[in-house]
Order: structure tokens, then C-alpha cells, then sequence
């Protein structure tokens, strides 16, 4: 039941602890972790969108630069230079030595007809009337298209600017490499997953991404979900990977400067401090559940084994007051009894000396009278001792104090009891203890304990046994102990060996009185008398005394 | 031969009369009280050999009282204690008061008599010893 009790108590104080324990640990980590996290994404977001934005101003530049050196090298010369070959392979030369990133340049009529053109394409004499960014040349004045395959069949886009000079309106149109406007575009990307490239606003690859996808092909973003500013957003790709986008629109083309990042591979580092976090707080939940498990175990035990110290010290209190007790109504009891045992006994004494007379000496009854008498004084004589021992016990109140060497003292007993004991065949074996020191007691008083103890053991045993008186002693007491190999006494008799009057000997035969005197003696010396016994396996009465050091003289 | 003369004090009547009884048939010349007070007169009335006291008796004057007392009007006076509740701090004090010895009730005739022996013999004077023989030859053939 107080098992039971204690376990339950045991588990309520751990549970509680770890509750309380947890809870802020938990909720810490948890709070801490999301913070980071969401400054974490903050700076990763702003950081793409910073990187679209100057990409964007990059790309803007290179193409307003060939935009303007393409204008600059229409106004400069005439038709009639132009359609020259000579001099518009010097002026593609002239451009790329200076600008680079030109493929190659054509000069059209307003017609559409090619008039002239050096690249490494084979365009001469091609009409582009009917292609899209003609028309748009035409009225806008300059144009920068989007990427197409043209004539060529390549992927490639153009710029184009209209002169006019006097009537006549041409084109100078130029092709920009794809692969260094490509390069020029891609240098924008984010760490190893990073990519960027350019949507036109229908959403086609205007460059050829770094990873999926090519040019031409539909880009992975919708380009209608990006404002005028720059803007970032997330999104779930169909391999569950979470990919950031950021895009800005360009001036020089309504093209969209897109740079990407790989949710996993940039926050590699949020979840790598994410994990140390797990491992930490599992780490500490482990060591405080061990801990906490441990210490409510320790604490429990100690309360048990405190319980079961204070059942202890209040049996023996218990059995001290009764003894106590007992010893004074004993003390009372004796007299009441001493004086109508005194009067029997010298009514008896009378009776006697009557039959002695004459007269009674003939009647035929005197034989039995007096053995009556006799039999009436026998069990006075009984009473009397009965008496005597609890009036012995009643004296013996205040034991003095002398030196006691214990190991005499057990010699002594032994030596009186070892003829009694032979006659039984009991054998009485000593195993004492060589440094046992001399303590504060007094010798006859313990002399009985040990004679009462071995008497009874002898008793107990019958005949045929061996009896064992061992010394011992550490720092702070003697223990002598008194164990016999006789049947034992049953658990339930345990109890009550101490009582006075309490026996197990045939009537006559002993008082009851002796384990409590015993009990009562040791008491009194400031040690204990104990019982360890099992039925049939014997009992061992163990005396412990406390080193009490003899008064020096 | 004069009879020793002794003197039983006991409040316990049926005891009295039965012990002063036995000694009598014994030839020894008793008298007997039930009281400390009582006693005291007697012993001022007559010298007596041997007082036998009973230490707890009820009334205003114990046996360790009386004791006092009798040792104060007679010194020669011998006395044995008697005690039903054995206090031995009671007892050495009725010794050192100048009682001759203590007895524990119940007493044997034979304890008595070789107790009072024992105390005519320490009176020293012939006839004292001649009584205390007397006594010790009951004894034995007790």
C-alpha cells in the first residue's frame, strides 16, 4: 500500500518537473528557432532582390550602351558608305573592338530589303518586311527585339535603329551574341543553386537558365506576378523543393530580370543551426528526465527509509513505556503479594508446628495434612520467587558503573553453563573479537543478559546442538551475539519474547521473567537487544552496546 | 536460661499473631504491636534484645521512622528489618540508621531465627550467647 503510495508519489513529482521543465524549454527553442528563421529568409530574400535589382541596372547599361553605339554609328555615315561592305565590316569591327558582343550588322532599306551585311551568317540580300520588329523599327525609331530564330534559325535578338536621311529612311540593325548577353545575365546568380535569366512578358526564356529549361521555353515564373518594383516571392516546385524568385523589370526592354535561389541550399546554414538546436535541447531533455528520474528515485528512498527509522524508534519507544511501565506496577505487585504470601507462609510454618503436637500425632490424617502443608509451601516458595525476579528487576533500575571487559565477561558465563550444556550434549562455541575495548557498564548485570540468553538457547535446543557466542565491535559499538541451531520461534511469538511472563517453558520451569529483564538491563546500558530468528533455523539474539569509555581515575 | 525478648512490629495482624505464635512455642519470650507509635512505647517500657520492624507500615510513622526512635531510646537494642517491596535504597538506609540486618518478606521461620542468632550473638554478653546457641539448635532442627 505505502509501496504503491510512494511510486505514485515518485511519478507526480517527475512528471511534474518535466512539465515544468519542457514547457519553457520547448516554447524557448521554438520562439528563438522562428525568429532566426524568419530573419534568416529576410536577409536571404533581401539579398536576391538586391542582386535582380543591380543585375537588371547591368543588363540595362550593356544594352543602352550598344542601343546608343548603334545610333551613333547609323548618324555618323551615310547609305551610301553604309552598303559598303568594306567600310560596315570596319564599323562591326570598330564596334566590337569598343562595346564587343555584336555577331554581325546588316543595313535594310524601308523596304525590308538587306542591302547590305557582314557576319557569319549567309542574310545577304534577305527582305525582312514581314518580320515583327521591322514594323516596329519603322515607327519607333529604335528597337530592341525579343529573342526569335529567324532567317538563321538560331535563338538570337537584334537591335535595330532607323535613320533618316533627306527622304530615305534605313535600318542598321545588329545581332547580340547570346552567349555574352547570356553570360552577362547569368553572372547575377546566388551560390551553387542560384540561377538568373531573362523572361520576356509573355513568359518565354529569353536566356537560357543555368539549370532547366532553354531558351525559348517557358520560363518557370509568371512574369504577370511582378509590380514595377522589384519583388520576391516563393515558390513550391513539383519536387516539393521550395525555390525564391526574385524579378525586376528592365528599362531598356520590357524583359524581366529574374534571379533565383534554392530555399534548401541557401538556408543550408538555418538548418544546420536548426538541427545543433534539436540536438541540444534533446541532449538537455535526455539529461533532465535522467536526472530528474534520478533524484525523485534518491529522494523516495531516503523518505522510506526515514518512515521506516521512525516505525522503528516508535516500536522500541513503544515497548521502553511499557517496560517502564511495567517495571513500577511490578514493584507494587510485589509488595501487595509479599505480605499475604508472608502471612501464608507463617500460617503454614503454624500448621506444622501443631501437627508436631501430640495429640495430633495419633490422628490418622497427619500425613496427609502435612503434606498438604508441605505441597501449600512449595508453591508459596513458587510465588515467592516470581516475586523475588520482578522485584530483582525493580532493583536492578540503576546499574552501576564499572569497567566492563565483555570478553570476560562472556568467558565467565560460558564457563558457569558449560557443564549444564555438555550433559545435553550442546556444544558452546566462542569466536570473540581480540579488540574489543573495555566499556563503562556494569559487569554482573550484563553477566545475567548472557546467562539468561545462553540458558535459553540451551533450553531451546534440548539436546544435541551447538550454540554460538560471538563478539564484534566498530567505531561506535559492541554487539554480542547469542545464536543457537534449535527450532526457532515463530514469527507471531517474535513479538511478545520481551514480555514479561511471556514463556514457552512447561509450567515451573521458567518465569516469563528473563528476556525482559534482559531487555530491560541493556536498555538501560544505552545499547538494544534484538531478534533474528526462522522456525526451524534457529535464533540469534544480538546485544548492541554503545562504547560508553570508562570514567579515568 | 532467661528467654531472649523480642518484639514484632507488623500492621499485617494475621502475620503477627502467626509469627509471634511460632516464636513463642519456640521459647522466645515475644511481644508484638501493630503500630511504629506502639512500638515505641513498648521499647520505652522494656529493654528488648531484638526489634523485628516491618519498614512499611501505614499511619504516621513508618518502620525507617520508628527505627529512629528506638535507636535514640535504646542504642543497645537490636534491630531486623522486615520488607514486603524490596528497596534496596530503603534498606541501606535503615543499615546505616544502625538496623542490625533485613529480611524480605515472605521470611522463613528459619531465616528469622538464624538472623536473630546472629544479632543476640553480636550483643557480646555470655548470656546473649548462651540464647543465641539456644536459637541456632532450633534452627537446625528446623
Amino acid at each position: 500500500m505505502t509501496r504503491t503510495l510512494y511510486s505514485k508519489l515518485q511519478w507526480k513529482i517527475v512528471v511534474l518537473t518535466l512539465i515544468v521543465t519542457f514547457t519553457p524549454l520547448l516554447l524557448l527553442g521554438v520562439v528563438i528557432y522562428r525568429q532566426f528563421a524568419q530573419m534568416y529568409t529576410e536577409k536571404i530574400k533581401e539579398q536576391i532582390r538586391f542582386r535582380a535589382e543591380s543585375r537588371a541596372d547591368a543588363v540595362d547599361l550593356f544594352l543602352t550602351e550598344r542601343t546608343a553605339i548603334l545610333g551613333a554609328i547609323a548618324d555618323t555615315d551615310s547609305l551610301r558608305d553604309m552598303t559598303d561592305e568594306a567600310i560596315l565590316s570596319r564599323k562591326l569591327a570598330v564596334m566590337n573592338l569598343r562595346a564587343g558582343a555584336f555577331v554581325d550588322l546588316g543595313v535594310i532599306d524601308r523596304n525590308g530589303q538587306q542591302l547590305a551585311y557582314v557576319g557569319p551568317y549567309d542574310l545577304k540580300g534577305k527582305n525582312y518586311f514581314d518580320q515583327p520588329w521591322f514594323e516596329q523599327v519603322m515607327s519607333k525609331g529604335v528597337y530592341i527585339s525579343d529573342v526569335y530564330l529567324g532567317f538563321r534559325k538560331l535563338p538570337h535578338f537584334i537591335i535595330a535603329v532607323r535613320r533618316q536621311e533627306q527622304q530615305e529612311n534605313w535600318i542598321l540593325r545588329a545581332t547580340i551574341d547570346p552567349d555574352i548577353f547570356a553570360r552577362i545575365v547569368q553572372v547575377g546568380h546566388i551560390g551553387k543553386t542560384g540561377d538568373a535569366f531573362l523572361v520576356s512578358k509573355e513568359g518565354v526564356l529569353q536566356t537560357k537558365p543555368r539549370f532547366s529549361g532553354g531558351i525559348l521555353q517557358q520560363a518557370p515564373v509568371n512574369p504577370t506576378l511582378f509590380g514595377k518594383q522589384t519583388m520576391g516571392y516563393e515558390q513550391t516546385g513539383s519536387d516539393r523543393r521550395q525555390t525564391l524568385f526574385a524579378g525586376t523589370w528592365l528599362k531598356a526592354k520590357d524583359w524581366l530580370l529574374v534571379i533565383s535561389g534554392d530555399v534548401e541550399s541557401d538556408m543550408a546554414e538555418l538548418f544546420a543551426t536548426r538541427n545543433m538546436q534539436i540536438l541540444i535541447i534533446g541532449l538537455g531533455i535526455i539529461a533532465i528526465v535522467a536526472t530528474t528520474v534520478f533524484t525523485t528515485r534518491m529522494m523516495v528512498k531516503q523518505l522510506v527509509q526515514t518512515e521506516t527509522r521512525m516505525r522503528e524508534m516508535d516500536a522500541q519507544l513503544i515497548q521502553a513505556d511499557k517496560l517502564a511501565a511495567l517495571g513500577k506496577m511490578a514493584a507494587g505487585v510485589a509488595h501487595e503479594i509479599n505480605n499475604p504470601l508472608a502471612v501464608i507462609l507463617q500460617k503454614t510454618g503454624w500448621l506444622q508446628d501443631l501437627l508436631d503436637e501430640e495429640e495430633f500425632r495419633k490422628s490418622p490424617n497427619r500425613e496427609e495434612f502435612g503434606a498438604s502443608v508441605k505441597k501449600i509451601e512449595e508453591h508459596v516458595e513458587r510465588a515467592r520467587k516470581v516475586v523475588h525476579n520482578m522485584l530483582g528487576y525493580a532493583r536492578r533500575m540503576e546499574p552501576r558503573l564499572e569497567d566492563v571487559d565483555v570478553n570476560r565477561t562472556i568467558n565467565q558465563t560460558v564457563d558457569i553453563l558449560e557443564n549444564y550444556a555438555r550433559n545435553n550434549n550442546i556444544d558452546i562455541q566462542t569466536d570473540l573479537s581480540p579488540n574489543l575495548p573495555i566499556i563503562a557498564g556494569d559487569p554482573a548485570q550484563l553477566q545475567q543478559v548472557i546467562l539468561n540468553l545462553v540458558n535459553n538457547a540451551i533450553d531451546a535446543i534440548g539436546r544435541d546442538g551447538t550454540i554460538s557466542v560471538k563478539s564484534m565491535a566498530d567505531t561506535s559499538q559492541i554487539r554480542i551475539v547469542v545464536a543457537d541451531d534449535g527450532p526457532g520461534i515463530p514469527e507471531a511469538m517474535q513479538k511478545k519474547v520481551f514480555d514479561p511472563f511471556f514463556t514457552t517453558k512447561s509450567t515451573g520451569k521458567g518465569t516469563g521473567l528473563g528476556l525482559w529483564i534482559s531487555y530491560s538491563i541493556v536498555e538501560k546500558m544505552g545499547g538494544s537487544l534484538a531478534l533474528q530468528s526462522r522456525e526451524n533455523q534457529g535464533a540469534a539474539f544480538t546485544i548492541t552496546l554503545p562504547i560508553v569509555q570508562p570514567a579515568s581515575k | 536460661m532467661q528467654e531472649p525478648n523480642i518484639l514484632v512490629v507488623d500492621d499485617e495482624g494475621d502475620f503477627l499473631e502467626t509469627l509471634m505464635n511460632r516464636l513463642k512455642k519456640r521459647k522466645i519470650a515475644t511481644a508484638g504491636c501493630g503500630s511504629g507509635e506502639e512500638a515505641l512505647r513498648l521499647v520505652k517500657e522494656t529493654a528488648f534484645d531484638v526489634v523485628v520492624l516491618d519498614i512499611k507500615m501505614p499511619g504516621g510513622m513508618d518502620g525507617i521512622q520508628a527505627l529512629r526512635e528506638i535507636k535514640k531510646i535504646r542504642p543497645d537494642t537490636e534491630v531486623i528489618l522486615l520488607t514486603g517491596h524490596a528497596s534496596i535504597e530503603t534498606s541501606m538506609e535503615g543499615m546505616q540508621l544502625g538496623a542490625y540486618d533485613y529480611l524480605l518478606k515472605p521470611i522463613k521461620l528459619e531465616d528469622l531465627l538464624e538472623k536473630l542468632a546472629q544479632a543476640l550473638e553480636r550483643k557480646g554478653t555470655a548470656a546473649h550467647r548462651a540464647q543465641s546457641d539456644a536459637i541456632r539448635k532450633l534452627v537446625k532442627k528446623e
